[in-house]
């Protein structure tokens, strides 16, 4: 029997790290449901922004406060995530602050840890005033109600649950070491938990080592839990944002993608040796639908990007049209397109492997024409996002579909096209007067 | 007023045997928007008075094929494309100059994987570069210590990440300038771009250029800077819209410089 929590914590830790894996493949499979994208040019660039835009959270500290309370989360994440490695080998082995015998570099960690999980909890507490007291006008957006506002203080609660448990922890050892309870010899440093020991005194061991233990076994549990609540939530970033910014756009931002399917028909229409009348050869392909109308048709990177979104919506803020009113938000383009590539994933797995037209697409039944229309192309939802996330080139796919595929432009676009096509500009006038000007005075 | 403008074809410099320095891509907006011409003949003025070596398409240019692309049309952008490729190529075009961002963006960035491969500089970094090799001296005269906020073109800014040269310009002017809350990498488009030029905006509770123009009337500027003919067309009409024509000009950096110039 007195291996009973040992195998107990085993069992927690296969279930939950299987669990997150199974998670993982699925969100692998979904993502690369999008068209292939070959993006391994420029490696060098490529690790560099990763390092430069996930790990440095470069773009982060474009807006300051929200930066730095950001960064605050990000390290105590990624630092008391040592801490975690410990709290595992103890859980398997059955023995407590495995990592003790570091000595002074033990008391070192631990105290920094500490520091780090207070000020973590300080900048959770601003983010929840952020988002429920001022209520800044970004988290209100319509896409924003339901699910992503619950998402988004649920993930706050977790983080605090966490960080007081882990004080909770530190504090009742502390106490039990001064009391010189056996198997908690004196360890570790306690710069903020040695400040609610206090609140222990006069409890008996007992009941101090059954704080102890409750809040380890919660907070482990807790991680675990959080683990596998990143596949359902904006949180996913956090692993995300790494390959995002890896394949994030090299080029410059003006330049968009020319489509290849095109490139090959317009070459043929021009090349004067070509037969228009030819049979079409064995191995002729089915030319692509051109443009984007579902979630299949974006590329996987588009869709990784779509996982990716945390929902902060700084592209939204900075959408010249939504400042001024219009229906669209960048952001919301991110949700949907997450939102039907999870429903295109989920009739994968009811129907065996296969999609099953369910009548419903991107188009229409998420993002509406007047949203795509609404856009400027100016690049500032994409120069906003602190993780690369390009929503702009999923609008520009759309807008190809309506327009090559369902000729579903604006009449006034039409008119412009119609003008370019007969006259080689987007005004009616004739390209024979195109020098005029110089002779005007 | 100086002499009438020289404006050479290419078609003249070939049948005579000569390259031009540089092509001037004038752009549709440049060509027939009346407010856009001003905007081309400053530019060749200056580019007279620098004695440049220089030529334009006429009637070979044709639209770059931006706003059809934006729109969505690929088809439509590429025939544009490859038909003004085979006549720049044709020319053995090695640079480019243009006062229109999006015929600048379009050329640089998205005919290269079309077969055309150019030099191609913003009428700004042109203008810079005339200035910094002293073929053309920039004295404030009418411009000193006047107001002046800079609008960013979103595909000069943000597209190409152009924002110095205009700037350098503006202070070479001796004017003051100042910067809107939102500016460089975070200015806000005039609502133009993407083919909403040729088209009535979406439902909302304001136009973009109104929003922009208001950004740039906070900064109480006697003339608001631009670089491109639609955002200028935007920028003028915010500015009719909020009745302040009688105190605020909108007018490109090259118009500027013309005016500087007294040409």
């Amino acid at each position: 029997m007195q291996y009973l929590p040992n195998i107990i914590f085993v069992v927690l830790l296969i279930v939950g790290i299987g669990f997150f894996v199974k998670n993982v493949s699925r969100l692998k499979r979904n993502i690369f449901l999008g068209k292939e994208a070959s993006l391994t040019d420029n490696k060098p660039q490529r690790w560099k922004n990763m390092a430069k835009i996930a790990l440095g959270q470069s773009k982060m500290v474009v807006r300051p406060i929200a930066g730095a309370l950001h960064i605050i989360v990000y390290v105590g994440f990624v630092i008391i995530n040592i801490e975690v490695l410990e709290i595992i080998l103890d859980g398997i082995f059955g023995t407590h602050r495995m990592f003790a015998v570091l000595g002074p570099v033990y008391d070192f960690l631990i105290g920094s840890f500490e520091v780090l999980a207070l000020l973590v909890i300080i900048a959770v507490v601003v983010f929840w005033i952020r988002r429920n007291i001022i209520k800044l006008k970004r988290f209100f957006k319509p896409e924003m109600e339901g699910w992503p506002k619950k998402d988004g203080n649920l993930i706050l609660y977790i983080e605090l649950v966490l960080m007081v448990l882990f004080l909770t922890m530190n504090g009742a050892d502390y106490q039990l070491q001064q009391m010189g309870a056996e198997h908690y010899a004196a360890a570790g440093s306690f710069p903020i938990s040695s400040f609610i020991a206090p609140m222990f005194e006069g409890m008996s061991i007992s009941t101090l080592v059954l704080i102890e233990r409750t809040a380890w076994w919660v907070h482990i549990a807790g991680i675990l839990f959080f683990l596998n609540y990143l596949y359902y939530s904006k949180h996913l970033h956090i692993l995300l944002a790494f390959p995002n910014t890896y394949y994030g756009k090299l080029t410059p931002k003006g330049q968009f993608r020319n489509l290849q399917s095109v490139t090959d028909e317009v070459r043929m229409m021009m090349d004067p040796d070509a037969d228009p009348y030819a049979e079409p050869t064995e191995d002729a392909v089915v030319p692509d639908k051109f443009g984007a109308s579902d979630v299949q048709d974006l590329s996987w990177v588009q869709l990784l990007n779509a996982y990716t979104c945390t929902e902060c919506g700084r592209c939204t803020s900075e959408c010249p049209a939504n400042q001024t009113g219009k229906k669209l938000s960048p952001r919301k383009i991110m949700m949907d397109t997450r939102d039907r590539l999870e429903e295109v994933g989920k009739n994968i797995d009811a129907n065996n492997g296969e999609f099953k037209d369910d009548g419903k697409q991107l188009l229409n039944d998420y993002i509406t024409p007047e949203e795509l229309w609404a856009c400027t192309s100016c690049n500032a939802c994409v120069e906003a996002c602190p993780i690369s996330i390009d929503p702009l080139s999923i609008i520009m796919d759309m807008r190809q579909y309506l327009v090559m595929e369902e000729s579903a432009a604006p009449t006034d676009l039409n008119n412009m096209m119609g003008n370019i096509e007969n006259n080689g500009a987007p005004w009616p006038f004739n390209q024979m007067d195109r020098l005029n000007w110089s002779k005007e005075s | 007023m100086a002499s009438e403008l020289k404006v050479p074809t290419m078609a003249e410099f070939f049948a005579s045997g000569t390259v031009p320095e540089v092509l001037f891509w004038v752009g549709c907006a440049g060509s027939f928007d009346d407010r856009a011409k001003k905007i081309t003949k400053a530019f060749v003025k200056i580019l007279n008075k620098a004695n440049v070596s220089f030529a334009v398409l006429g009637t070979e240019e044709s639209c770059t094929g931006d706003p059809a692309k934006r729109a969505g049309n690929e088809f439509l952008f590429q025939m544009q494309a490859v038909t003004n490729i085979e006549v720049l190529n044709a020319y053995e075009i090695k640079k480019i100059v243009t006062a229109c961002p999006h015929c600048f963006n379009t050329i640089k960035n998205e005919y290269p994987g079309l077969g055309g491969n150019y030099e191609v500089v913003h009428h700004t970094q042109f203008l810079k570069d005339l200035l910094n090799d002293g073929k053309i001296s920039m004295e404030g005269g009418n411009f000193k210590g006047k107001r002046i906020t800079f609008h960013d073109p979103c595909y000069l800014g943000r597209a190409n990440g152009v924002y110095e040269a205009p700037r350098d310009l503006i202070r070479k002017l001796d004017a003051e300038l100042i910067e809107m809350k939102s500016c460089k990498q975070r200015g806000l488009c005039c609502g133009a771009g993407g083919a909403q030029m040729f088209k009535e905006p979406e439902k909302g509770d304001k136009d973009v250029n109104i929003e922009r123009t208001e950004q740039a009337l906070e900064t109480k500027p006697e003339i608001i800077a631009a670089g491109c003919p639609f955002c200028n067309t935007m920028m003028t009409d915010g500015v009719k819209n909020k009745e302040k024509e009688g105190d605020v000009q909108v007018m490109d950096i090259a118009e500027m410089i013309a005016t500087a110039e007294d040409l």
